[in-house]
């Protein structure tokens, strides 16, 4: 099932032992696809959502943070249409990964890529790229267990307790059940936040944020936030940014699924792996990223 | 709240893959251009922020005036926010966000 990455150096077979880490370090995710998964449905449930609207966002849009932020925006009375707009400027962020992981797959028949497509998100990436990188070659396997055993799985299953279990709670503001959303949001954004660029694009934007929806309502005011807190960050000359974790890299995704398991010993030990691996059958190393 | 949401989840759905299987399924995506790249990456951190600050800061009164508020909320998302900045682990902040609004519910805080 080892699928062999461009250039890829070593021919080295993957089997059970190849994947024993890649499950040790995913059940790190699965802990907090569930946490969050939960918050996800208690949010929706609290939000007005029946069971099946929760459901088909966990299960046709499965968007993790584009699906609690829905929550928001639903909330927030905002059209379909501005939804529509944020929902994909905030996953536009894939692209980068599903550039990143092509290279590896890239045997793989077009369709079964397309399917697998579906399944990417930040911590799919992070998970599979490691592996890949460990193994030095793509593995096809390996993405279905960190996409779908250790993510999407585990992901619906929570919203479904949360969304269900959410009835059971006599009165979930007095439990701080409300205050899960918006710590959700400063949560994943912080971990986007890798130079100096993004946290002036996550200040500014919610400045803006704020002030526009006192005037306008928050509809306006999270559109307008969202959009011109980026145009002000890149006003920051690149040279000075300080970027540490450039979206589309493994580290990026390690920020940003926050699941505090890729340590960067571990990643070194990755690196440090291919290396080795590469050098003994003097091959080139898999490429890390795009060039951005 | 209606089942009409599934629409909106199909239409997510709809506006979320392309950027999934673009990359995937066709060669060059990773040429865009530099500035449009730089952008992406700055939209997630600026919305979500957006989003957080809005919902903490900004209350909708029965009149339908949005008002600034100040409260609890914005102690539990600094809190979270700094568990998360300084050990990455978005399921200790959140615990502890609710911990803290919990708590200062009972005690009469908000």
């Amino acid at each position: 099932m080892g699928v062999p990455g461009p250039a890829s150096g070593p021919p080295a077979a993957t089997g059970p032992i190849d994947r024993r880490r890649l499950v040790t370090e995913g059940l790190g995710i699965v802990v907090t696809a569930l946490g969050f998964g939960f918050a996800y449905g208690l949010a929706a449930r609290d939000a007005g959502f029946t069971v099946i609207d929760a459901m088909a966002m966990s299960v046709i849009a499965f968007a993790g943070a584009a699906e609690l932020a829905a929550v928001g925006y639903v909330l927030s009375g905002m059209a379909w249409p501005a939804i529509l707009v944020l929902t994909a400027l905030l996953n536009a962020r894939h692209l980068l990964y599903s550039a990143t992981i092509r290279p590896w797959l890239a045997d793989l028949p077009v369709r079964r890529r397309a399917v697998m497509a579906h399944f990417l998100t930040d911590e799919a990436f992070a998970l599979s790229m490691a592996h890949f990188r460990r193994i030095g070659r793509g593995d096809e396997r390996g993405y279905w267990i960190a996409a779908g055993v250790m993510l999407f799985i585990p992901w619906n299953l929570a919203t479904l307790a949360g969304v269900v279990l959410g009835g059971q709670i006599p009165d979930p503001s007095k439990l701080g059940i409300d205050i899960i959303f918006p710590a959700a949001m400063i949560g994943l954004a912080a971990g986007m936040m890798t130079g100096r660029r993004e946290l002036t694009a996550a200040v500014v934007g919610a400045a803006i944020g704020v002030a526009v929806s006192l005037m306008a309502g928050p509809p306006i005011g999270i559109v307008a936030g969202g959009l011109i807190g980026p145009l002000v960050a890149l006003a920051i000359p690149a040279r000075v940014a300080h970027e540490t974790a450039p979206l589309g890299t493994v580290a990026s995704a390690e920020h940003y699924a926050t699941p505090g398991e890729f340590s960067a010993a571990a990643e070194a030990e990755a690196e440090a792996d291919v290396r080795a691996a590469a050098d003994t059958t003097e091959g080139d190393l898999p490429p890390e990223g795009p060039s951005t | 709240m209606s089942g009409n949401l599934v629409l909106l989840a199909i239409l997510m759905f709809a506006v979320t893959y392309p950027s999934r299987a673009l990359g995937l399924v066709s060669p060059g995506m990773d040429r865009l251009p530099k500035i449009a790249v730089e952008y992406l990456q700055l939209v997630g951190p600026a919305v979500l922020a957006a989003l957080a600050a809005v919902t903490v800061m900004v209350v909708v009164g029965d009149d339908g005036q949005p008002t600034f508020r100040v409260g609890i909320e914005w102690i539990a998302v600094f809190v979270c926010l700094a568990i998360v900045g300084r050990w990455r682990n978005l399921l200790l902040g959140l615990v502890a966000a609710v911990a803290i609004v919990a708590i200062g519910r009972a005690g009469g805080l908000a």
